[in-house]
């Protein structure tokens, strides 16, 4: 069942469509992919000569919190999950992100935007997972 | 000089796009991922509203074969799906159902000082920390299975 209440097609398609300016301008201009997993990896590799975009890009996104709250207010954050399901939560997001060679922007956004077989699949995959995962969370463990 | 500030304003604005969407609300996302439950399809517009314009942008950077600035395009070369992406995909998404936060947002969560979203950040730059060491030590001790990581960002 949609939960009416809580459905915000019109916010979601037009960030959706800043989100996807944003990957046509690095795109265009640095030639990169917008992924993050990816591109939060190389910095953390240490080893490669292009520090320089990957560091400018996430300065750009840590900052994009403020610069919304500077303008307007903070939409609410609503988080249930206690801090050692998150930390295991975020150890599987780092790992998997990294052996998969890319999360949801990377996949789900830039892969499936060039019809690349491989996003498809690794998008199909981590929201059918995911799914579950809260389906077992929610509907049979809660 | 150019470059840097272009990827700077890129970031900027993904994260912009990222809040408005709703999709730095773990809440949310979860509500998209409990198709059981009563369900929130708002990230599938998210996906759509970005793909309709990536969509194009990638085709652009195909047809020209070059960047604007007449720079190289860097593009996945690899095209199979192998075992690594498959469980590499399936780990992520059991992490992603846990929190409902993935990567981008959990960067915008932890900078606007939610503690929630910092226990997440550093989870996960400790996982892909593991995962370069882990990395590392398999190319030191065979050559032959060893692929770069992170290929999705490689030409």
């Amino acid at each position: 069942m949609i939960d009416w209440q809580s459905f915000t097609p019109v916010s979601a398609f037009t960030g959706g469509m800043i989100i996807g300016l944003a990957t046509a301008l690095l795109l265009l201009i640095a030639g990169r992919i917008a992924g993050i997993s990816g591109i939060v990896g190389g910095l953390i590799e240490l080893r490669r000569g292009d520090f320089a975009w990957r560091a400018a890009f996430v300065s750009g996104l840590l900052l994009a919190p403020w610069l919304w709250h500077w303008l307007g207010e903070l939409l609410p954050v609503r988080i249930e999950t206690g801090h050692a399901v998150l930390a295991l939560a975020g150890l599987a997001v780092g790992i998997g992100t990294r052996y998969g060679s890319g999360c949801t922007s990377g996949h789900g956004v830039c892969g499936l935007s060039r019809l690349s077989p491989r996003s498809m699949v690794a998008t199909v995959l981590f929201m059918a997972v995911g799914m579950v995962v809260v389906y077992v969370v929610r509907h049979i463990l809660g | 000089m150019l470059v840097p500030f272009a990827a700077f304003l890129s970031g900027l604005i993904f994260g912009l796009g990222l809040i408005l969407s709703g999709m730095t609300d773990p809440a949310k996302v979860l509500s998209f991922l409990d198709v059981a439950g009563p369900w929130d399809p708002s990230l599938m517009f998210v996906m759509l509203g970005a793909i309709s314009i990536g969509f194009f942008a990638f085709r652009v950077a195909k047809q020209r074969g070059q960047t604007l600035l007449s720079t190289p395009v860097h593009l996945p070369g690899i095209r199979t799906v192998d075992l690594r992406l498959i469980l590499g995909s399936l780990l992520f998404g059991m992490g992603w159902g846990l929190a409902g936060i993935c990567p981008g947002p959990g960067l915008v969560l932890a900078a606007s000082g939610n503690v929630e979203g910092i226990v997440f950040v550093v989870a996960m730059l400790l996982g892909m920390l593991i995962f370069d060491l882990l990395e590392k030590h398999h190319q030191s001790g065979s050559n032959l299975n060893y692929r770069q990581p992170g290929n999705i960002e490689r030409k």
